[in-house]
């Protein structure tokens, strides 16, 4: 199985991750050499086998619907690349 | 001081032959001296000798916690309050995180003095530290060789004597990996025995916390500061802490030990199987009976993982946006231009292969063929452990198919990479508990022998290297210009 080039910019779009033009192809040959091995898979027989998300096949752990977070917004938005007024800064998404 | 085991050191401090604060500024000055080994991304030497001051009060009053005054250094996966959490990669160069892991907070409580954070592969994904966005690390037994990875610095800083004691993270081998490179001892647990709270996602169903040291005796000492229940993630497993020392001397009489025939196929190096082979017979020495296993299945591990690993790290990579924390772009023209360019910029290739992988794995129209298919195979080699470990208490073997390659040798070719980690994965898919301790040299260079154990044997794989660490002596060796 082998991926194109137009293939990569399709799964980096999805992905919103930016891939240099120049190299394009050499993802393209990378990911083709990956998916031929994940292919390999494909020759077992796996019809009936519940498939195995968690190791020890745990349940989801619950807890009381009850408030344990302190506000800490300074502190969290002190690492922030821009804020104003409290607010996460981003471009401008509606005119 | 560098020589000492944990023991000596905690007996050292309490009998007073040296203070905390100098023994800190021994491991501080040996880093210094070895800078050339790229083992650390961050030093950090103010915190650290306020903690050894803070250990040294609290020594003399005789109320101190287990590891008091000793100095250790942190993967720097794991987030520390106050000092940079960087992942190994350009996204986290600026971050420092707002709170401590469960593990860094579990070692503070203890009483250990950090000394800073250890170089990695980027965002876990490699293995031999050439990832990292602060370049290579270099083997200590040869610093033309890589160390292996993703616990690159964490392997060299313990092989070069930088540290007594650090942690590592192991997702489809980078604790036992790094650690059979560079001669020393690693334990990855049960997945859930250690919190993964505050330790950089990279694929969750898999990764998994663990001590690496010098020895199984120290590594039993930092396992039972790093395990335990912690309500904070919600995977951790909720199940009585043993005391890691306690077993470490009993005997070995009649141990049931299996080879999978897997694991010594043509692949494996011939002086490699044969060192196995002799670390193997020692263990019979010691009353342990030896017999084979097939495990077919296992093959099938690497497929499996790159599908289930890059699903998972392409999801958990998401949340790197160049919003709330982390790397920006500069002056970008949209909302898409400012993730897409941010996260172009600041991933390296690896990290972006594998987020690539992922998403098209998991993409409409392929879920099935991949990622449902490696749940489902996953399952397969769980069942062939299993069964393997209801007929043998452990399984022995190779952890890596050679000693360490030479830094640039496999980095044109990811799947040569891959091909690393071929004895390692299959237990991160099965969640089992694994150690990797020194079993000799080859041409110079150490190699490890892999012991896997059933869920939560943490104690009896210690018990297991610390009887063979009584016998031999490959863990004791130091590499030229470290002594």
């Amino acid at each position: 199985m082998s991926l194109t080039a137009n293939d990569v910019k399709k799964i980096a779009h999805l992905a919103r991750l930016g891939i240099a033009e120049q190299d394009v192809d050499h993802y393209a040959k990378d990911l083709s050499g990956i998916l031929d091995l994940m292919t390999q898979m494909g020759q077992q027989d796996t019809a009936g086998v519940t498939p195995m998300a968690h190791p020890l096949d745990q349940m989801q752990r619950l807890r009381e619907d009850i408030v344990t977070e302190t506000d800490q917004r300074e502190h969290f938005q002190a690492i922030a690349p821009q804020t104003e007024a409290g607010l996460y800064l981003v471009p401008k998404v509606i005119d | 001081m560098h020589n000492l085991t944990l023991t000596e050191l905690a007996e050292g401090l309490r009998g007073k032959q040296f203070s905390s604060v100098e023994l800190t500024q021994s491991f501080l000055s040996r880093i210094r001296q070895h800078q050339d080994i790229n083992a650390f991304i961050t030093v950090s030497e103010e915190s650290a000798l306020q903690q050894a001051q803070a250990a040294d009060q609290l020594l003399a009053t005789g109320n101190a916690g287990p590891l008091a005054g000793i100095p250790i250094a942190q993967k720097d996966i794991f987030c520390t309050l106050g000092t940079k959490t960087s992942c190994g990669s350009k996204m986290l160069d600026n971050f420092t995180a707002p709170y401590d892991a469960t593990v860094v907070d579990n070692f503070n409580r203890a009483g250990a003095v950090m000394l800073g954070k250890l170089n990695m592969d980027e965002f876990a994904m490699g293995s031999s530290n050439e990832t990292s966005f602060y370049g290579p690390v270099r083997n200590p037994w040869d610093t033309s060789c890589v160390p292996g990875g993703s616990s690159g610095g964490s392997a060299a800083a313990i092989a070069a004597r930088l540290s007594p004691a650090v942690t590592g993270t192991d997702t489809g081998g980078s604790i036992r990996q790094p650690a059979a490179l560079c001669g020393i001892t690693g334990l990855k647990p049960t997945y859930g025995r250690v919190s993964r709270y505050g330790m950089i996602a990279y694929a969750s169903s898999l990764d998994q916390g663990g001590p690496m040291a010098r020895s199984a005796e120290d590594a039993a000492l930092l396992m039972q500061v790093m395990a335990g229940f912690d309500p904070k993630d919600s995977t951790s497993v909720d199940q009585a802490v043993p005391d890691y020392s306690a077993g470490l001397n009993d005997s070995l009489q009649g141990l049931k030990i299996g080879l999978p025939k897997q694991f010594f196929s043509a692949e494996l190096d011939s002086q490699m199987a044969a060192t196995i082979q002799a670390a193997v017979a020692e263990y019979q020495k010691l009353g342990a009976e030896v017999r084979e296993v097939d495990m077919p299945n296992l093959e099938l591990a690497i497929p499996a993982y790159y599908v289930i690993a890059s699903a998972e790290c392409s999801s958990n990579l998401s949340r790197y946006d160049g919003v709330r924390f982390g790397y920006r772009c500069r002056n970008p023209e949209d909302l898409t231009d400012l993730y897409t360019r941010s996260r172009g910029e600041a991933f390296g290739a690896e990290v972006k292969r594998r987020i690539l992988m992922g998403t098209y794995a998991l993409s409409a129209g392929y879920y099935d063929a991949y990622y449902l298919k490696a749940q489902q195979v996953r399952r397969l080699i769980s069942d062939d452990f299993k069964r393997a470990l209801s007929e043998v208490d452990v399984l022995m073997g190779p952890v890596t198919p050679s000693t360490a390659f030479r830094i640039g040798e496999k980095t044109s070719d990811p799947i040569q990479m891959y091909l690393e980690d071929i004895y390692t994965i299959a237990i991160n898919l099965a969640g089992l508990p694994a150690m990797s301790i020194p079993a000799g040299f080859v041409d110079g260079k150490p190699v490890g022998l892999h012991v896997i154990g059933d869920y939560f044997s943490e104690a009896k794989l210690l018990n297991i290297g610390h009887r063979y660490q009584q016998v031999t002596d490959w863990h004791l060796q130091v590499p030229k210009g470290f002594e």
